[in-house]
């Protein structure tokens, strides 16, 4: 009974919101977009497709602003682990590929963290500027060209391929939120994640690692910004250094509107999912009513505001 | 252990940053279910004291002895591994996370085969413990911010009783509670001398030195000025101690 009434009590303001919001502009779509085919199965299955690579990301989000960091570097990791993998993917097999795409992301997030956990650097500073240094190396990396990805079997596992008749993206979202939410709420790391964020002064006296702990969530965020890259390079059958480069804006909105607090100690891998799936809903059903590309980035605009500011409602007390 | 023997030694420590002394010779022994309260005005000393008996600054020079036996400690969390808790004025509660993991901080319990959180066991651990020291809170699943000032020093305090094993160091505990949470906290504190911890109490307020400690230490410009029976002195005494005015 009381585990009953903690777990109501937990289910807070900020975390329904995700919950409303999906169900409310699912149903919105679901009703005006009938004719337009917005409830068969192809169309939904685009939309967990399409969002794949942006929920990836946004787990990761999930733990940098949970410890009280920020990324903002990641659309231009993404533009890096997918050229870096497609390079690679030209000459060698396919495992040296994903792992140079994934370590690149990880060692980037790493860049990242050692100048926010030990160098004390602002998170939101570091991440700014390495927003920008990455997205020039993407570019300067192959001369503004895109690079094809020939590889079947990667682009199968990463892109279009089929397990089971269950598409690899969803494969990958779900394996993602399963392994993104069990660390985050089941284990001692993320416990220390979370404590780092509320606290860092009650975490460091209790004997957490502060600055590692920094440095990890950063190499985390990087490391989902990687795969995010693959998949998009998998999907595409392509890198180019524009992949994720419209992503930033999507994937925080995503994982604010998911329950996440932007100055941490609290958040939600299973809201992120539901943000980013609600992100996705929302351009999918735009396009569906035929809006022009401008009217479509003013609705998404204003609805993300509404979002955003109901999300945030209780914590400006 | 008998009932006599210190849990706590202090001899002769010296503590000086750079050329500035901050504690100069300070001897201090402590007994298992002992209250002695740490006084002084702003800048005497006493924090850094507390800093050095849990383990955040080494002594220049002099010896911490724990159970009679010598002992040094690297930083806090080796103090901690020792026996030893703080509970600050500021609390170090993580304040969006709920009681359990409060009460669990960087010491979280995990279950096999896969080492995940037992939050379960957690949960139910806290309970007993704010249950047995009266700590009354909604549950232990409560989240830190839906409590009282007084409801979180409890829970700061029973964290520590649960983790102690030899000494709780208290620094000013009811600084920024009210009069009725802090008699609360008050209670708490006299209910601990019944698990035989050895404790040591900062604080300004005389009264509640007088209500709480066995024996008054005071400190002044980082000397020792001298201990006191709180049963055989009065707040003039003490008053002049920590003035140095007669």
């Amino acid at each position: 009974m009381t585990r009953v009434t903690s777990r109501l009590n937990g289910l807070d303001f900020q975390q329904a919101v995700v919950y409303f919001g999906f169900l409310a502009i699912f149903l919105f779509f679901a009703v005006t977009l009938y004719d337009d085919g917005f409830l068969t199965q192809r169309n939904l299955t685009n939309i967990v497709l399409q969002t794949a690579p942006a929920t990836i990301m946004a787990i990761g989000l999930v733990f940098a602003l949970s410890a009280g960091e920020i990324d903002l570097s990641f659309g231009s990791i993404v533009a890096v682990s997918a050229l870096s993998c497609a390079v690679i993917l030209q000459d060698y097999p396919l495992p040296f590929g994903v792992a140079v795409g994934l370590g690149v992301g990880m060692g980037i997030g790493a860049f990242n963290g050692v100048l926010i956990a030990y160098l004390k650097l602002p998170s939101f500073l570091v991440t700014l500027a390495t927003m920008g240094l990455f997205a020039g190396i993407a570019r300067s990396m192959t001369d503004l060209r895109s690079i094809p990805v020939m590889n079947d079997t990667f682009t199968g596992i990463f892109g279009s391929g089929k397990l089971f008749s269950v598409p690899s993206l969803v494969i990958w979202t779900v394996i993602g939120v399963a392994v993104g939410h069990l660390i985050y709420r089941h284990t001692r790391f993320g416990a220390h994640v979370l404590a780092t964020g509320d606290n860092p002064r009650a975490a460091q006296v209790s004997g957490i690692k502060v600055p590692r702990v920094r440095l990890y969530v950063m190499m985390i965020c990087g490391g989902c910004a990687g795969l995010a890259g693959l998949l998009y390079a998998g999907r595409l059958q392509a890198a180019k250094y524009t992949l994720g480069e419209s992503d930033l804006m999507t994937v925080i909105a995503a994982v604010i509107v998911g329950g996440t607090a932007l100055n941490g100690g609290k958040g939600s891998v299973i809201g992120a999912l539901l943000g980013s799936l609600l992100m996705g809903m929302l351009n999918n059903g735009l396009i569906l009513m035929n809006l022009k590309v401008s009217d479509q980035m003013i609705v998404r605009g204003l609805i993300i505001l509404v979002a955003v500011a109901l999300s945030l409602r209780d914590s400006n007390r | 252990m008998t009932a006599e023997q210190n849990v706590l030694s202090l001899t002769n420590i010296h503590k000086a940053f750079g050329g500035v002394v901050a504690i100069q010779d300070f001897s201090l022994n402590l007994k298992a279910g002992e209250v002695v309260a740490l006084v002084g005005d702003n800048g005497a000393g006493k924090s850094t004291l507390i800093k050095i008996v849990s383990g955040v600054y080494t002594p220049t020079s002099g010896s911490i002895e724990l159970d009679g036996e010598e002992t040094s400690f690297s930083d806090a969390s080796s103090a901690r591994s020792k026996g030893i808790e703080v509970v600050y004025q500021d609390l170090a509660l993580a304040d969006q996370q709920p009681v359990f993991m409060n009460m669990f901080l960087g010491r979280e319990l995990t279950k096999p085969p896969f080492g995940l959180l037992d939050k379960d066991r957690m949960r139910r651990e806290s309970q007993e413990l704010v249950d047995e020291l009266d700590v009354r809170i909604p549950s232990a699943s409560s989240t830190i911010s839906q409590l009282s000032g007084g409801q979180r020093q409890g829970i700061a305090i029973a964290r520590a009783t649960h983790w102690a094993s030899k000494l709780i160091l208290l620094d000013e505990p009811t600084a920024a509670l009210g009069v009725a949470e802090t008699a609360r906290v008050e209670d708490l504190i006299e209910n601990l001398k019944k698990k035989n911890l050895a404790i040591l109490i900062i604080s300004h307020s005389l009264d509640q030195v007088f209500r709480l400690s066995d024996r008054i230490c005071v400190l002044r410009r980082g000397q020792q000025i001298g201990i006191r029976e709180t049963a055989k002195t009065d707040k003039n005494e003490i008053v002049s101690m920590i003035t140095g005015v007669a």
